[in-house]
Protein backbone atom coordinates (compact mmCIF):
# COMPACT_ATOMS: atom_id res chain seq x y z
CA UNK A 1 0.00 0.00 0.00
CA UNK A 2 2.90 2.56 1.08
CA UNK A 3 4.39 1.23 -1.63
CA UNK A 4 1.42 2.23 -4.34
CA UNK A 5 1.30 5.49 -2.82
CA UNK A 6 4.87 6.18 -2.87
CA UNK A 7 4.68 5.89 -6.69
CA UNK A 8 1.83 8.25 -7.27
CA UNK A 9 3.72 10.75 -5.09
CA UNK A 10 6.78 10.45 -7.53
CA UNK A 11 4.43 10.51 -10.58
CA UNK A 12 2.63 13.75 -9.25
CA UNK A 13 5.94 15.59 -7.77
CA UNK A 14 7.94 15.00 -10.94
CA UNK A 15 5.28 16.35 -12.82
CA UNK A 16 5.26 19.27 -10.61
CA UNK A 17 8.64 19.54 -11.11
CA UNK A 18 8.14 19.59 -15.24
CA UNK A 19 5.31 22.20 -14.96
CA UNK A 20 7.53 24.26 -12.39
CA UNK A 21 10.69 24.14 -14.31
CA UNK A 22 8.53 25.27 -17.17
CA UNK A 23 7.54 28.26 -15.60
CA UNK A 24 11.06 29.21 -15.04
CA UNK A 25 12.06 28.42 -19.08
CA UNK A 26 9.30 30.87 -19.83
CA UNK A 27 7.96 33.24 -17.06
CA UNK A 28 8.15 36.25 -18.67
CA UNK A 29 9.29 38.31 -15.70
CA UNK A 30 12.33 38.08 -13.42
CA UNK A 31 9.48 37.83 -10.10
CA UNK A 32 8.24 34.62 -12.27
CA UNK A 33 11.03 33.03 -12.24
CA UNK A 34 11.90 33.53 -8.65
CA UNK A 35 8.26 32.24 -7.90
CA UNK A 36 9.29 29.28 -9.88
CA UNK A 37 12.69 28.59 -8.15
CA UNK A 38 10.83 28.97 -4.71
CA UNK A 39 7.76 26.55 -5.69
CA UNK A 40 10.81 23.85 -7.55
CA UNK A 41 12.84 23.80 -4.00
CA UNK A 42 9.12 22.80 -2.16
CA UNK A 43 8.40 19.99 -4.88
CA UNK A 44 11.92 19.08 -4.63
CA UNK A 45 11.50 18.65 -0.78
CA UNK A 46 8.45 16.47 -1.26
CA UNK A 47 10.07 14.59 -3.76
CA UNK A 48 13.12 13.57 -1.11
CA UNK A 49 10.54 12.71 1.68
CA UNK A 50 8.67 10.59 -0.28
CA UNK A 51 11.94 9.36 -1.34
CA UNK A 52 12.93 8.59 2.62
CA UNK A 53 9.54 6.63 3.16
CA UNK A 54 10.32 4.70 0.09
CA UNK A 55 13.75 3.23 0.89
CA UNK A 56 12.56 3.72 4.90
CA UNK A 57 15.27 5.56 5.91
CA UNK A 58 15.99 8.55 7.79
CA UNK A 59 19.12 10.05 6.13
CA UNK A 60 17.36 12.36 3.51
CA UNK A 61 15.89 14.40 6.00
CA UNK A 62 19.09 16.46 6.79
CA UNK A 63 18.93 17.14 3.34
CA UNK A 64 15.32 18.36 2.78
CA UNK A 65 16.48 20.83 5.45
CA UNK A 66 19.56 22.09 3.75
CA UNK A 67 16.92 22.78 0.81
CA UNK A 68 14.54 24.06 2.86
CA UNK A 69 16.71 26.89 3.96
CA UNK A 70 18.66 27.74 1.00
CA UNK A 71 15.36 27.62 -0.82
CA UNK A 72 13.90 30.39 2.11
CA UNK A 73 17.57 32.28 1.56
CA UNK A 74 17.81 32.36 -2.14
CA UNK A 75 14.11 33.65 -2.64
CA UNK A 76 14.94 36.83 -0.50
CA UNK A 77 17.93 37.22 -1.73
CA UNK A 78 16.55 37.55 -4.99
CA UNK A 79 13.82 39.78 -4.16
CA UNK A 80 15.91 41.87 -1.96
CA UNK A 81 18.14 42.01 -5.64
CA UNK A 82 15.23 43.06 -7.95
CA UNK A 83 13.80 45.50 -5.34
CA UNK A 84 17.06 47.32 -4.26
CA UNK A 85 19.57 46.63 -7.02
CA UNK A 86 21.46 44.92 -3.77
CA UNK A 87 21.41 42.14 -1.19
CA UNK A 88 23.13 43.77 1.68
CA UNK A 89 23.27 47.38 1.90
CA UNK B 1 0.34 -1.43 11.59
CA UNK B 2 -1.79 -2.04 8.81
CA UNK B 3 -3.91 1.24 9.96
CA UNK B 4 -0.93 3.25 10.48
CA UNK B 5 0.28 2.45 6.90
CA UNK B 6 -3.18 3.38 5.39
CA UNK B 7 -2.87 6.60 7.44
CA UNK B 8 0.22 7.46 5.72
CA UNK B 9 -0.47 5.89 1.89
CA UNK B 10 -2.99 8.56 2.43
CA UNK B 11 -1.62 11.92 3.35
CA UNK B 12 1.11 10.77 1.02
CA UNK B 13 -1.16 10.91 -1.73
CA UNK B 14 -3.33 13.96 -0.54
CA UNK B 15 0.00 16.00 -0.03
CA UNK B 16 1.45 14.71 -3.67
CA UNK B 17 -1.96 15.76 -5.24
CA UNK B 18 -2.08 19.29 -3.51
CA UNK B 19 1.59 19.78 -4.51
CA UNK B 20 0.77 19.00 -7.87
CA UNK B 21 -2.30 21.23 -7.63
CA UNK B 22 -0.29 24.41 -6.76
CA UNK B 23 2.61 23.72 -9.18
CA UNK B 24 -0.28 23.30 -11.98
CA UNK B 25 -1.47 27.20 -11.24
CA UNK B 26 1.92 28.39 -11.15
CA UNK B 27 1.90 26.55 -14.87
CA UNK B 28 -1.36 27.30 -16.51
CA UNK B 29 -2.66 30.89 -14.37
CA UNK B 30 -2.60 34.43 -16.15
CA UNK B 31 -0.99 37.14 -14.57
CA UNK B 32 1.64 36.85 -11.77
CA UNK B 33 -0.79 37.58 -9.20
CA UNK B 34 -2.84 34.63 -9.85
CA UNK B 35 0.41 32.86 -10.18
CA UNK B 36 1.63 33.71 -6.27
CA UNK B 37 -1.71 32.48 -5.00
CA UNK B 38 -1.21 28.53 -6.19
CA UNK B 39 1.85 27.83 -4.58
CA UNK B 40 1.87 29.45 -1.77
CA UNK B 41 -0.75 27.44 -0.14
CA UNK B 42 -1.20 24.05 -1.87
CA UNK B 43 2.32 23.58 -1.71
CA UNK B 44 2.80 24.14 1.41
CA UNK B 45 -0.20 22.00 2.36
CA UNK B 46 0.96 19.38 0.45
CA UNK B 47 4.08 19.44 1.69
CA UNK B 48 2.98 19.22 4.87
CA UNK B 49 0.69 16.35 4.35
CA UNK B 50 3.92 14.24 2.68
CA UNK B 51 5.51 14.69 5.88
CA UNK B 52 2.85 14.01 8.29
CA UNK B 53 2.37 10.92 6.38
CA UNK B 54 6.14 9.90 6.80
CA UNK B 55 5.96 11.06 10.13
CA UNK B 56 3.36 8.46 10.92
CA UNK B 57 4.99 5.88 8.60
CA UNK B 58 8.28 5.97 10.45
CA UNK B 59 6.11 6.27 14.04
CA UNK B 60 3.71 3.71 13.45
CA UNK B 61 5.16 1.02 10.64
CA UNK B 62 9.20 1.20 11.29
CA UNK B 63 8.32 1.38 15.34
CA UNK B 64 11.08 4.31 15.62
CA UNK B 65 9.50 7.77 16.14
CA UNK B 66 11.39 10.46 14.12
CA UNK B 67 10.76 14.37 15.10
CA UNK B 68 12.64 15.69 11.56
CA UNK B 69 9.56 15.78 9.94
CA UNK B 70 8.37 18.01 11.97
CA UNK B 71 11.02 20.21 11.88
CA UNK B 72 10.71 20.93 8.28
CA UNK B 73 7.03 21.11 8.59
CA UNK B 74 7.41 24.34 11.31
CA UNK B 75 10.81 25.73 8.74
CA UNK B 76 8.54 25.74 5.68
CA UNK B 77 5.29 27.06 7.40
CA UNK B 78 7.34 30.19 9.04
CA UNK B 79 8.77 30.76 5.72
CA UNK B 80 6.73 30.06 2.97
CA UNK B 81 4.35 33.13 3.97
CA UNK B 82 7.41 35.65 4.22
CA UNK B 83 8.83 34.44 0.95
CA UNK B 84 5.24 34.86 -0.43
CA UNK B 85 4.84 38.15 0.95
CA UNK B 86 8.60 39.18 -0.40
CA UNK B 87 7.53 38.15 -3.77
CA UNK B 88 4.18 40.02 -3.67
CA UNK B 89 6.24 43.56 -2.18
CA UNK B 90 8.39 43.29 -5.05
CA UNK B 91 5.91 42.66 -7.79
CA UNK B 92 3.67 45.76 -6.42
CA UNK B 93 6.67 47.87 -6.61
CA UNK B 94 8.23 46.80 -9.82
CA UNK B 95 5.47 46.43 -11.75
CA UNK B 96 4.35 50.23 -12.51
CA UNK B 97 1.18 48.78 -14.76
CA UNK B 98 -0.28 47.00 -11.81
CA UNK B 99 -0.44 49.82 -8.86
CA UNK B 100 -3.26 52.59 -10.59
CA UNK B 101 -4.95 49.38 -10.49
CA UNK B 102 -4.95 49.24 -6.30
CA UNK B 103 -7.20 50.33 -4.18
CA UNK B 104 -6.21 53.92 -2.72
CA UNK B 105 -4.20 53.51 0.72
CA UNK B 106 -5.55 57.21 1.62
CA UNK B 107 -2.16 57.99 2.51
CA UNK B 108 0.90 60.28 -0.07
CA UNK B 109 2.50 56.45 -0.11
CA UNK B 110 0.94 53.67 -2.31
CA UNK B 111 0.88 49.97 -1.14
CA UNK B 112 3.83 47.97 0.64
CA UNK B 113 6.21 50.96 1.32
CA UNK B 114 7.29 52.74 4.32
CA UNK B 115 4.91 55.34 5.05
CA UNK B 116 7.26 58.22 6.89
CA UNK B 117 4.25 60.29 8.56
CA UNK B 118 2.93 56.79 10.13
CA UNK B 119 1.50 57.14 13.23
CA UNK B 120 4.42 54.42 14.33
CA UNK B 121 6.38 57.13 15.38
CA UNK B 122 3.08 58.50 17.78
CA UNK B 123 3.94 54.81 19.43
CA UNK B 124 7.69 55.37 20.43
CA UNK B 125 8.44 55.82 23.77
CA UNK B 126 9.16 60.00 24.44
CA UNK B 127 13.18 59.24 24.92
CA UNK B 128 13.15 57.55 21.43
CA UNK B 129 11.23 60.40 19.62
CA UNK B 130 13.79 63.28 21.22
CA UNK B 131 16.44 62.12 19.62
Amino acid sequence: MIGVACIIAFSLATISLVLTGYRLVVGPDPLDRVLALDTLVINAIGLIAAMGVWFATSMYFEMSLLFAVFGFLSTVAFCKYILRGNVIE
Amino acid sequence: MIVFEAIAAFFIVLGAFFMFVGSLALAIMPDMMRRLHGPTKASTLGLGAILFGSMVYSFGVRGEPSVHEFLIIVFVFITAPVSGMMIAKAFILTNHAVRPTLTATGTATGWATLDPGAPTSDRLPPAIKAD
